[in-house]
């Protein structure tokens, strides 16, 4: 048993057009998370909204490593998540605002979304649930006899629950093809990591099950893709799970209404200045002459067009129909009577 | 184009605020993720960021402003061209589109068809309790727990997408010995021993059945499902309706549940009442070894999340089983045990015991009593007992659970509800005592519902 941090510093080579698919992906998911809080704002999205600014690279650079098959789960900050994996911005959108034309016909909300053809299995509202249910998809798979792979989402908050280590135990036992990604943004909630464990190098607790595991950076795209495939691989080879404990920053509050008064004003504009995962690839398109400032703003202007679209979408589509109160809570068709 | 930019909702439930201070000025030049403004909701006070560039154009909400309706102009953006003129030409056009939608979307809707299972039916109910196999059909004498077995192995041989893991499934063959054999069967792919961590295993087996396979998660007891109810509610039975149908939990959760013999009160809970209040589970008690047969099959079959509640006293309990290649018994039908005129005994699982040994007794006193075995809570047949009601005019329900917000308490306000005119006297529960099951022997049988209590109860509703 062999568990080791590893830098990941070497960087692949990587092409322009990777590097601008990249770059819009994570460009979508801001503005599209920018747009859900105006949209929040003007009361059109009601509850709970969590957002996913500053964490853009994680799913980005993890879809990068994915392929056709490979299945992801997460918790209830979800909504870069289904555009990362190519969920349509308008059914996320109208799901927020709670519409018909939402992914769950404005039944499930932010925290409950799914996507049987893009392998998106939620969206799940409850911390840490979705941990032994990544396993049990990938136990699907193992017990299918294909070669694919879950990418099990979780934060620093999750990464404390009990049913994370039953998970682990039997993951490692069974040889699950399953990725723990650990989506470490330092707070969970308004507790931080120093405020919650003594044990703060969440990868290493794979150990005591044997699994391997790695820290990664999260806020360089490159870096989580890179350990991402390095991850998918072992999982892919029959060697059983694989955990990345991806350090990564939320720039918003963790809900609507949250003040965000557990962290100072300049710890979140340092990230955002020096650290944020979007600014690093477009520097890195500029630099290397990949792109002009034009071309970007082309790009920027692409992806608002894409973000309006989706909320005229949503605001658009009409409320769900009333009798929706009664369908979709039996697979089969019971007697109204009888049930 | 100008845009106002509204005082935002910053809370699930902030309906007017305080701008408290402005971080910017007429003037200034914004871009996405600046802050604007700090607010005072009805939680916090939180810093305000802009979604759109431009620049501020004029401030229409001077800061210190109490009582700042939710989407109300607060200030103008200006986009990259415009001069302050803009901003005029929009603070004066009246309320803005977006306020409007935002109360247009905030309407009551109109209440939606009733369509409560306790609305009154224009036609009387009818027994649904038909035979479940043909006459003359050849019988063979199981246990409950052979039955459980067979059930299993003949669903495991005709879907390969079915497996049973738990704890002690495999190699020791059943904590309870119901899945004697199946190792040697199936084989460890099929046949899974897990390691003693029920919220764990239970996951696993709820993303199993999302990934499209079709478990059948054994506890060992109902008592340790509690470690895993989260994932039984708030997983299995809520996924569909959540996901708008696209994704459902086809899985089976069975185990012995209730009392069993001197174990206290820990591992003596019946959990029917709990897992029957949920919507998006079925729940089944089957009492006969012909049911605990037929309808196991029908739940590995099911497309839902199933609770299959078993009984540890009943899987040593010999009945009558059909002899058939594919005998299942459908959900939501009750079975009709002893017909009667004089009262209606109601009951399902163990209790069946009590109902059936009352019945018993009361006909050597000249009482005859119709006993009805629901069988399954989730969906209930709710026609065979009011039809039932209807000809006895009186019912006496039998439960081992606790009595309050008991599934008999549900029957009799659904009894009352659609049948208050056919009642001669007011229906009953028997159900056990409204305390943790003790240990002592003497205690022990106090606090669980008895044969005599079943009695008492039908000769107090027949007045006799």
């Amino acid at each position: 048993m062999a568990t080791r941090k590893t830098a990941a510093k070497a960087k692949p080579n990587v092409s322009k057009e990777e590097l601008l698919q990249y770059y819009r992906d994570m460009l979508l998911i801001r503005r599209f998370e920018e747009k859900a809080g105006q949209l929040y704002g003007m009361g059109l999205i009601g509850g709970f909204c969590h957002l996913y600014i500053g964490q853009e690279a994680v799913v980005v650079g993890l879809e990068a490593a994915a392929k056709e098959g490979d299945k992801r789960v997460t918790s209830y900050r979800d909504h870069g998540h289904m555009l990362a994996c190519g969920m349509d911005p308008n059914g996320v959108m109208a799901e927020l605002t709670g519409r018909e034309g939402g992914y769950s016909k404005g039944k499930g909300g932010s925290m409950h979304m799914f996507s049987k053809e893009k392998h998106f299995y939620g969206g799940h509202g409850i911390v840490g649930a979705q941990v032994p249910i990544g396993a049990g998809l990938a136990f699907a798979d193992k017990y299918r006899g294909n070669d694919n792979v879950t990418f099990t989402y979780f934060g620093d908050g999750a990464a404390n629950q009990g049913q994370v280590y039953e998970t682990y135990n039997m993951a490692e036992l069974w040889d699950l093809p399953v990725v723990f990604v650990i989506e470490n943004n330092q707070y969970a909630m308004g507790t931080s990591t120093k405020r919650s464990t003594k044990s703060p190098s969440y990868w290493e607790r794979g150990a005591a099950y044997g699994i391997e595991g790695e820290e990664v950076d999260g806020m360089d795209v490159l870096a989580v893709k890179a350990a991402g495939e390095k991850a998918v691989a072992h999982c892919r080879a029959g060697k059983g799970p694989y955990i990345l404990e991806i350090k990564t920053y939320r720039y918003r509050g963790h809900s609507m209404s949250d003040p965000a008064k557990y962290r100072t004003r300049d710890e979140v504009q340092k990230m955002r200045e020096e650290r944020d995962c979007i600014e690093q690839v477009r520097q890195m398109l500029l630099t290397g002459k990949h792109a002009s400032e034009d071309d970007l703003k082309a790009v920027d202007k692409e992806i608002k067009d894409i973000v309006n679209a989706s909320a005229d979408f949503a605001k658009e589509s009409p409320e769900p129909a009333l009798e929706e109160l009664w369908t979709d809570i039996y697979a089969d068709e019971i007697p109204q009577e009888a049930v | 184009m100008a845009t106002e930019i509204l005082m935002p909702a910053l809370s699930p439930t902030m309906e007017e605020g305080t701008l408290a201070k402005w971080l910017v000025k007429e003037g200034d030049n914004v871009s996405s993720g600046d802050i604007l403004a700090e607010i005072e909701t009805d939680k916090a006070t939180m810093e305000f960021e802009a979604v759109d560039e431009g620049t501020i154009g004029k401030i229409i909400v001077a800061e210190g402003t109490e009582g700042v309706k939710v989407n109300s102009p607060i200030a103008v953006l200006l986009e990259e061209g415009e001069d302050a003129s803009a901003a005029e030409e929009v603070s004066s056009s009246g309320s803005s589109g977006a306020a409007e939608e935002a109360a247009k979307a905030a309407e009551v809707p109109a209440a939606p068809k009733d369509q409560s299972r306790l609305e009154a039916e224009t036609d009387a109910p009818k027994s649904n309790a038909s035979p479940d196999w043909p006459e003359g059909t050849e019988m063979v004498s199981q246990t409950v727990r052979e039955a459980l077995r067979d059930a299993m192995a003949e669903e495991m041989r005709r879907d390969e997408d079915v497996f049973l893991m738990g704890e002690e499934v495999a190699e020791y063959q059943g904590a309870y010995k119901i899945s004697q054999g199946m190792l040697d069967e199936f084989g460890s792919k099929r046949v899974i021993d897990t390691p003693i961590t029920e919220h764990g295993f239970t996951g696993i087996g709820v993303g199993a059945a999302f990934g499209g396979l079709k478990p059948i998660v054994e506890f060992m007891t109902f008592n340790f499902a509690m470690q895993a109810i989260d994932q039984i509610i708030n997983s299995a039975a809520k996924t569909l309706y959540m996901s708008g149908g696209q994704m459902g939990c086809p899985m089976v959760f069975r185990g012995p549940n209730g009392a069993a013999a001197r174990v206290a009160a820990q591992h003596s809970q019946d959990y029917a009442a709990w897992y029957a209040s949920v919507p998006g589970l079925k729940v089944v008690m089957p009492y006969s070894a012909a049911d605990a047969k037929g309808l196991m099959k029908t739940a590995i079959r099911d497309p839902n999340p199933v609770i299959f509640l078993e009984n540890e006293i009943l899987y040593g309990k010999s009945f009558d089983v059909p002899k058939l290649d594919d005998f299942i018994v459908p959900f939501g039908k009750a079975k009709i045990w002893r017909e009667g005129a004089d009262v209606t005994l109601v009951s399902w699982g163990i209790g069946m015991t009590y109902a059936l040994e009352a019945a018993e007794r009361l006909a050597g006193d000249g009482i005859e009593a119709e006993v009805i075995d629901l069988r399954t809570l989730r969906p209930v047949d709710y026609d065979t007992v009011l039809a039932s009601v209807m000809k006895t005019n009186r019912c006496v329900l039998i439960e081992e659970g606790f009595p309050v917000a008991s599934f008999s308490d549900h029957m009799a306000s659904v009894i009352m509800q659609r049948a208050f005119d056919y009642l001669d006297a007011p229906v009953v529960t028997c159900t056990g005592k409204d305390v943790p099951m003790p240990y002592a022997a003497n205690l022990e049988k106090l606090a669980l519902v008895t044969t005599d209590e079943v009695v008492e109860a039908v000769k107090q509703v027949t007045y006799k």
